[in-house]
């Protein structure tokens, strides 16, 4: 491109010139600025003076020493012996179990209880519109507390309930029969994982293929092929075993299986029961954001009501749903910060002893802050992945 | 933060046409048309039914029947011995005082009463349509003001009580409405700041915002409670209460900020031409013409957000401080009462419970009101 000499110095005093509201523009975002600096500038001295006075180093070096911190419930092998840095890397992993496990069973219970609610059966809906409004109005901290003192009121293990076999709810947490996970057992996840993937691809090229030629092709052989018949010969081929083990008290306590510790089970059952609470109200509003004449069309066509709920509404309702989900999702993450209340040690919890250890605030603070900074972008960055991909398409 | 809206109870319209035509008296008519329309709602209805019978006789056996309502001085082994088989509302009449005021000396906890009951009509005025005029801000600092006499004292005759024995319900009134009352304005600079065509200020509360949004209240209280001090000057030692009010005031002025912000992208763009037109400067035409529709947009929201701040305020329960949660658990680490928490919890539980949910019928009906149709 050329441009001529003139009219890029004209361009060149267009921009130097400004007009009155640029500089009362230009003056205030000087004065804010400067204010929000000195302000910064302000505490920050003040906090290096404070530290130096209380003989404080500053910076991450205290992440290699020994922590000295017993962690009673890890996935991770751990003991106290291990620096502060295993320490936080056991507990991002404690919080992310709770956060995704809680997601998961807060959208389909939450889920559930939303179309409950929108049920034509009077007493249904009654019973879930009392479940909403009675979680939503109290605190979940007292919600948790409250479980957590039921929990400790739960008979000893010796005289364990026992509601099905195998399963045992004691003061001593939720028992529940495993499979040991060894190596093969991986591979076969890992698997089945891979063939569902591959069922994704293949499923979105026949219906390519369908909308092309509009014959219907079957999916299920594929499906059964990918996710059963594949995982299987891995299984087989790599001799992994899937002998279910049955906890089994022994003396005081039990062995086998796999252990819901109380604390951790208190706040899944809390912030499950608290977040469906405000799932349900979304998918609620979400369904009857459909127009009615979706469902008088549905219905002239003769189909069946779960399949014009799974097929018609759902699908226009999720456009709806998908963005105030995606607040509840971090609310929940955010939440299980509350951990440190009955003494699961998440990250939040664990930041926080090492900071009573250690004295280094800023530091323990920053960390908690970068944890959830960083899942809170993730879960955001996937669910707007999601909500573009569903987000109606206008011609 | 949720802003659901909630619109009267509409049932999907599968209901069938036929349940109009069903012979029978009213009551057979509304039962065949609610609950046993089809044979699945038949089978769910019954199965409810006997769930809800089991339940409700499980609930009265455990809290009429078999409970205790009082025993003579501590000696709780009467309800000790009926544990698991009926509830101890013992302890209520024993810890109330201490559940509702905490450590504030006993014989002046009459003053503690008047304030709740001071806010609670300082809420009820508020809510008043008819009411939101000017003068609801003099009548604010007045009451705010009146607060302050009482909790503190130390003038007019009254004795003076140190913050450090606050407790209870008025703390939580006094984080959860100080809170809002401070962090409304903040949030409706930052709104508005947030949509500023400056760069700079823009950025500064995009920053603020997303900072405070994504991390965890606790985290926000931690640093009020352990960080705080070390930023401040030599010699200058804020209160712990004040220090987490000031933490509250931060994290509700972000989460308002960003509900008012959606209230303002709905004032539609020809009211701003309107208002330049005129010649008005910014701060008049924001005030005068822009944040009044917005805020009117997003009254329901707004009022959510008040409920989840007020429940968050237990939060203080962490770092501490003596509200109405601390002092509920606090009552119950007496050895002789401690078996009977969940009654603790249920009474304190019942509190929140009757201020979040006057606060979301007050919602709903406002957006009725919003919305006739």
């Amino acid at each position: 491109m050329t441009t001529s000499t003139p009219e890029l110095r004209r361009r060149r005093q267009l921009r130097f010139s400004l007009n009155r509201q640029q500089i009362i523009g230009l003056l205030w975002q000087v004065a804010v600025v400067g204010i929000a600096v000195a302000i910064v500038a302000f505490l920050w001295s003040n906090a290096l003076h404070n530290l130096s006075v209380r003989r404080i180093s500053t910076g991450f070096a205290f992440l290699g020493r020994e922590a000295g911190m017993p962690i009673a419930d890890t996935w991770l092998a751990y003991s106290p012996r291990d620096p502060y840095a295993r320490a936080f890397i056991v507990g991002i992993i404690n919080t992310l179990r709770v956060a995704v496990i809680g997601i998961v069973l807060a959208t389909v219970i939450g889920t559930l209880i939303g179309i409950a609610r929108l049920s034509s059966n009077w007493l249904l809906s009654r019973l879930a519109a009392v479940y909403v409004e009675l979680l939503r109005d109290i605190p979940l901290l007292l919600q948790l507390l409250f479980w957590y003192v039921l929990m400790q009121g739960l008979p000893a293990a010796r005289a364990a309930w026992k509601p099905i076999e195998g399963v045992f709810l004691s003061n001593r947490g939720l028992i529940l029969p495993s499979v040991p996970i060894a190596e093969a057992n991986l591979w076969v996840i890992a698997a089945v994982v891979a063939g569902l993937i591959a069922l994704y691809v293949l499923r979105r090229q026949l219906m390519a293929r369908q909308m092309a030629d509009g014959k219907v092709r079957r999916l299920w052989p594929y499906a059964l092929a990918l996710v059963v018949g594949f995982p299987a010969l891995v299984s087989f081929g790599l001799g992994a075993s899937w002998t279910v083990t049955m906890p089994e008290l022994r003396g005081f306590n039990f062995v086998g299986g796999l252990t819901l510790a109380p604390e951790y089970f208190a706040l899944l059952i809390a912030l499950v029961t608290y977040t469906s609470a405000f799932v349900a109200e979304i998918v609620r509003s979400g369904i009857q954001a459909v127009p009615r004449g979706q469902w008088d069309a549905a219905n002239a066509l003769g189909l069946r009501r779960s399949f014009v709920l799974q097929r018609i509404v759902l699908p226009q309702a999720l456009r709806v749903i998908i963005p105030p989900m995606t607040s509840q999702y971090l609310n929940l993450t955010k939440n299980s910060s509350l951990a440190v209340a009955v003494g699961y040690q998440d990250v939040v919890s664990i930041a926080n002893t090492t900071l009573n250890q250690t004295g280094q605030a800023i530091e323990a603070i920053a960390l908690i802050m970068m944890v959830f900074l960083t899942i809170s972008l993730g879960i955001s960055l996937f669910m707007n992945w999601y909500n573009a991909r569903i987000a109606l398409v206008e011609r | 933060m949720t802003s659901i809206t909630d619109a009267p109870q509409n049932p999907l319209p599968f209901k069938s046409a036929r349940s109009r035509k069903i012979p029978g008296g009213r009551v057979i008519r509304w039962l065949r048309a609610n609950l046993f329309a089809s044979v699945t709602s038949s089978v769910i209805s019954v199965l409810l039914i006997a769930l809800l019978a089991k339940a409700f006789v499980s609930l009265v056996q455990w809290g009429y029947w078999n409970a205790i309502w009082s025993v003579p001085g501590d000696q709780t082994g009467a309800c000790r011995s009926i544990r698991g088989l009926g509830a101890c509302w013992a302890v209520l009449p024993e810890k109330y005082r201490f559940i509702l005021f905490g450590t504030y000396p006993f014989s002046e906890q009459w003053r503690p009463a008047l304030v709740c009951l001071t806010f609670i009509a300082l809420f009820y005025v508020s809510s008043r349509r008819s009411w939101w005029r000017k003068e609801l801000v003099a009548v604010w600092a007045a009451a705010l003001a009146l607060i302050g006499v009482l909790m503190w004292g130390g003038i007019a005759g009254l004795t003076y009580v140190s913050q450090d024995r606050w407790g209870g319900l008025p703390v939580t009134l006094i984080l959860a409405t100080f809170g809002l009352a401070f962090g409304f304005p903040l949030g409706i600079v930052v709104a508005l700041g947030r949509r500023s065509k400056l760069p700079a200020i823009r950025s500064l509360c995009v920053l603020y915002v997303e900072l405070i949004r994504g991390v965890p209240l606790i985290s926000l209280l931690f640093m009020a409670s352990v960080m705080f001090p070390l930023f401040m000057p030599d010699g200058v030692n804020i209160d712990k209460l004040l220090r987490a009010q000031i933490a509250f005031v931060l994290y509700a002025g972000a989460y308002l900020a960003e509900v008012i912000r959606g209230g303002l992208q709905a004032v539609p763009r020809g009211q701003h031409d309107a208002a330049d037109a005129l010649g008005l400067s910014y701060w008049k035409k924001n005030g005068l013409i822009i944040l009044p529709q917005a805020i009117r947009h997003v009254i329901p929201p707004l009022v959510n957000t008040f409920i989840a701040f007020f429940k968050d305020t237990s939060l203080v329960l962490i770092i501490g401080i003596f509200d109405l949660l601390t002092t509920a658990k606090t009552s119950i680490i007496d050895p002789a009462w401690q078996p009977f928490s969940v009654e603790v919890y249920i009474f304190v539980g019942l509190i929140y419970f009757v201020f979040c949910f006057a606060m979301s019928r007050y919602s709903r009906r406002l957006e009725a009101q919003a919305h006739p149709n």
